[in-house]
């Protein structure tokens, strides 16, 4: 039965999109870390989304009776978290009890722009599954009455 | 007069089983909206009856027989969608679209639940007498 594959595939998604909601809150808590050095630096975090096969899945040794027989996919998965390459902010404040020899002191590359508007992405795919996840459910318990009237 | 299950339910069993595997499909292209080079997926109606009614499988005597399942070409009829518009990263999810798709299933799937409900209450009827 396909329905109850839903719940699997809809709960993926919104633990997909849990993990991208604390990457941008660890990114906006951390948007004025300051550091001495460049390495020291925070970066701001993406997670990678990539899609969950059923193919990948078996591999894995998953074979369980809620993979779909028919090829399609089974969700999404996170694949890892990668630190951003954008540019750190140096900013010249002698005055900083962090700055470094030239005076110099390393801010992350963190966009609150891009941060806010990914949120606003990340909490309306999330409200959308669950509305996908509330309707499977509807559908599940009308089955349920099928024949009783 | 037997009661053949098959002529009464009027294939709305099939659809309901159809649209439930759709809506497993559209819920996973909803669930990978994000996800860089995901293609959008659907299955037609059409190619979903040819594969229910022409699935067949070989009997395996021995475990070291060659599984017979996935040998019909087509897994399903499962195809690809038609991308509305091009995305950099390569993803063909058309949310809004596959929202309104997913709507419109569930109220399909509705449909034909009712007229299968109405089906059997008419049986029950018959049987019963009342």
């Amino acid at each position: 039965m396909s329905l109850s594959n839903i719940f699997t595939i809809s709960g993926s998604a919104m633990s997909a999109q849990t993990v991208r909601l604390n990457t941008i809150a660890s990114n906006m808590a951390n948007v004025d870390s300051a550091a001495s050095s460049a390495d020291q630096t925070y970066r701001a975090r993406k997670p990678v989304f990539s899609q969950m096969m059923n193919d990948s899945m078996r591999e894995y040794g998953w074979n369980g009776a809620n993979l779909d027989e028919s090829g399609a996919g089974v969700g999404v998965k996170i694949d890892g978290i990668v630190e951003s390459d954008a540019p750190l902010q140096p900013r010249y404040e002698p005055d900083h009890p962090m700055a470094n020899q030239e005076g110099y002191v390393f801010y992350p590359n963190v966009n609150p722009m891009e941060e806010m508007a990914d949120m606003m992405s990340a909490s309306r795919s999330f409200q959308t599954n669950v509305e996908i996840m509330n309707s499977a459910k509807s559908m599940m318990q009308k089955m349920l009455t099928l024949g009783q009237s | 007069m037997a009661i053949s299950f098959a002529s009464a339910f009027a294939g709305h069993d099939k659809t309901l089983e159809f649209r439930s595997a759709r809506a497993a499909v559209l819920a996973n292209n909803i669930a990978n909206a994000d996800t860089p080079n995901f293609k959008a997926r659907d299955i037609s109606f059409d190619s979903y009856l040819k594969n229910e009614t022409s699935r067949f499988s070989l009997a395996r005597t021995n475990a070291r027989h060659i599984s017979s399942e996935g040998q019909s070409g087509e897994s399903d009829g499962l195809l690809y969608r038609n991308a509305s518009q091009p995305s950099l990263d390569g993803n063909t999810v058309d949310m809004q679209r596959e929202q309104a798709e997913y709507a419109q299933n569930s109220l399909q799937f509705d449909t034909s639940f009712m007229f299968l409900d109405r089906k059997i209450s008419g049986m029950k009827k018959a049987l019963t007498g009342n």
